[in-house]
């Protein structure tokens, strides 16, 4: 069987485990959700309206079949509190968290892949050091820190950048900036070491030797044979940007999906919770098995073992 | 080996921060004094006061427990958990391992800080179930690595001849392999802090750690932000209290490795 089509057929057992769980969650609320939901104090029938509503008065069996006759067509159910169909909610919401996630992305790249470069090139000096030191100070620092710092140094200290929210333009450069100073690190090492390997290889001496310029080189010709395992750590980094995008959009009121998330969360609004992770989570997977493909597909090595 | 002292010394000064933080606090961390608040950091209150007038210095000292504790608990259940795990698919191999590895795979793509996220949102904030929620998928990363480790070393001399002078698979496994993974597996578990601390912190700056009559470094971050105007030391500080213990634990677990491995370096 063909590596491709076993990645494929690998990602449904997967997906039915994630879809699987989230669909649990609401089982997990300790005691009755309908009595959480709407106090002890209510009426049996309003009770029992909402339980027919949320469809727990079926049995278990039932739930789960109908979980994924909805899900086939995209209807996760209605929003407790607007009465809106979740899929709406979360289509509302995603465009913000598109943007968030790819600015955060391309802010990391223009940041991580120099620098990367840079490391590598001038091995063992002062510069490597020193951004050895900056890349173990992002990793260690959380985006809930980075977030409140910037804020104070460019919003209220510079009036450079909104303090939160998403009306301007450059709204999105203080929240995408805190989600990419951990990644920009991540990707400054490895980036470094892939370079590591390619920069002493023939091809690269022969370029020197032709008389091709230094940035010629080592960005033409070393770097686009040492990215594959930067665009791999990028993949399965954008899973943590994902799930990054809970706190950071929290932090900037930034209207999307982990700020609804976060919302769902404190009023308990359950039908929405399981939305947001079920869509957080199957992109996550569904990133995963990209990354994988496609590293399949610049590397055959992997396909035939 | 530079690397592993400074991070075993910020380890130690956030432990004892820890244990002593009774002796080495100011006041009660929850004793408030609202005509003070947001004063800004002194000599009688080093790290300042917060909204509620509450010394800063001193819940960062209380808090340092909460991050420790739940570190500790949540890496050494994955320790264990995983250990097990890995052992009974890398040692025995065949369908069990095929069997075992695909579920690990399942938790595997499960994102961690999500799961944990919506299984406190269900089961209510307190300490206990954001252990029990971190806990779900703290595991993973150790049985990989045991049972890629055990793959390797099954098939290793002294474990044949250990085999032929007849000890069972237990006492291979037990007093012949798991020594041996030792390294590797404190090396993993250091940096499981280190993301552990993290997770923690974010959960409860999110409002769904601790109560708030437990001070943790997430809430008084959280906490922070609202007041940035007014007081950006309550963001400052509690912030540099967790950098000071994670970068310890990823100073610790690189110094570790590179000691361990030194033809890398």
């Amino acid at each position: 069987m063909s590596y491709l089509l076993r990645r494929l057929l690998f990602a449904i057992p997967v997906l039915v485990g994630v879809t699987s769980l989230t669909f649990l969650l609401i089982h997990l609320v300790p005691g009755d959700p309908i009595e959480i939901l709407l106090g002890e104090q209510a009426s049996q029938i309003d009770k029992s309206a909402l339980r027919a509503e949320l469809g727990l008065d079926k049995p278990l069996a039932q739930q789960y079949v109908n979980f994924y006759k909805g899900l086939a067509k995209l209807d996760l159910g209605n929003s407790l509190h607007s009465r809106k169909s979740v899929s709406a909610e979360l289509g509302e919401r995603i465009p913000a968290t598109v943007e968030l996630t790819l600015v955060a992305m391309c802010i990391a790249i223009i940041i991580g892949l120099p620098l990367g470069v840079l490391s590598s090139v001038r091995r063992n000096s002062w510069i490597e050091k020193l951004l050895n030191s900056y890349s173990l100070v992002a990793i260690s620092s959380p985006s809930f820190w980075i977030a409140p710092l910037l804020v104070w140094i460019f919003s209220i200290q510079l009036d450079i950048f909104p303090v939160s929210g998403r009306n301007e333009l450059w709204s999105v450069v203080l929240p995408a900036l805190s989600m990419a100073l951990q990644l920009s690190a991540v990707l400054i090492q490895t980036t470094k070491t892939s370079m590591n390997d390619v920069i002493h290889e023939d091809f690269v001496r022969v370029a020197r030797a032709k008389g091709a310029s230094a940035s010629t080189v080592y960005f033409k010709h070393a770097l686009s044979n040492a990215i594959m395992p930067v665009i791999t750590v990028m993949g399965l980094q954008f899973g943590a940007l994902l799930t990054g995008a809970v706190i950071v959009e929290t932090v900037f009121d930034w209207p999307g999906v982990g700020l609804l998330l976060f919302q769902a969360i404190q009023q308990r609004n359950y039908p929405l919770v399981q939305g947001c992770v079920l869509l957080i989570a199957t992109t996550y997977v569904l990133v995963n098995l990209l990354t994988d493909l496609m590293y399949a597909y610049a590397n055959p090595r992997v396909r035939y073992s | 080996m530079r690397k592993l002292y400074f991070g075993l010394a910020l380890i130690t000064l956030i432990l004892l921060a820890a244990i002593f933080a009774p002796q080495l606090s100011i006041q009660d961390p929850n004793q408030m004094s609202l005509p003070d608040r947001y004063l800004p950091p002194s000599i009688h209150h080093p790290f300042g006061l917060d909204q509620n007038g509450s010394d800063v210095y001193s819940q960062i000292l209380h808090g340092a427990r909460v991050s420790l504790l739940v570190g500790f608990t949540v890496v050494s259940v994955g320790v264990i958990i995983g250990l097990i795990f890995g052992s009974l698919a890398g040692f025995n191999g065949g369908w069990i391992d095929l069997l075992l590895m695909r579920l690990l795979d399942m938790v595997y793509a499960f994102p961690g800080f999500l799961l944990a996220l919506a299984m406190v949102a269900v089961l209510g904030p307190s300490v206990q179930n954001l252990i029990i929620a971190m806990c779900l998928t703290s595991w993973t990363g150790f049985a990989r690595l045991v049972r890629g480790e055990i793959l390797h070393l099954k098939t290793k001399d002294y474990v044949t001849s250990a085999r032929a002078l007849g000890a069972g698979p237990t006492r291979v496994l037990v007093l012949h392999i798991w020594p041996n993974l030792l390294a590797l597996v404190l090396v993993q578990a250091s940096f499981a802090m280190a993301g552990t601390i993290i997770t923690e912190s974010g959960l409860s700056f999110l409002g769904l750690g601790a109560p708030p009559t437990v001070p943790t470094w997430g809430s008084l971050l959280n906490a922070g932000r609202r007041v940035i105007i007014e007081a950006p030391h309550v963001s400052l500080f509690p912030g540099l209290a967790i950098l000071t213990l994670v970068l310890g634990f990823n100073l610790c677990g690189d110094g570790l490795r590179s000691w361990l491995n030194p033809r890398k370096n």
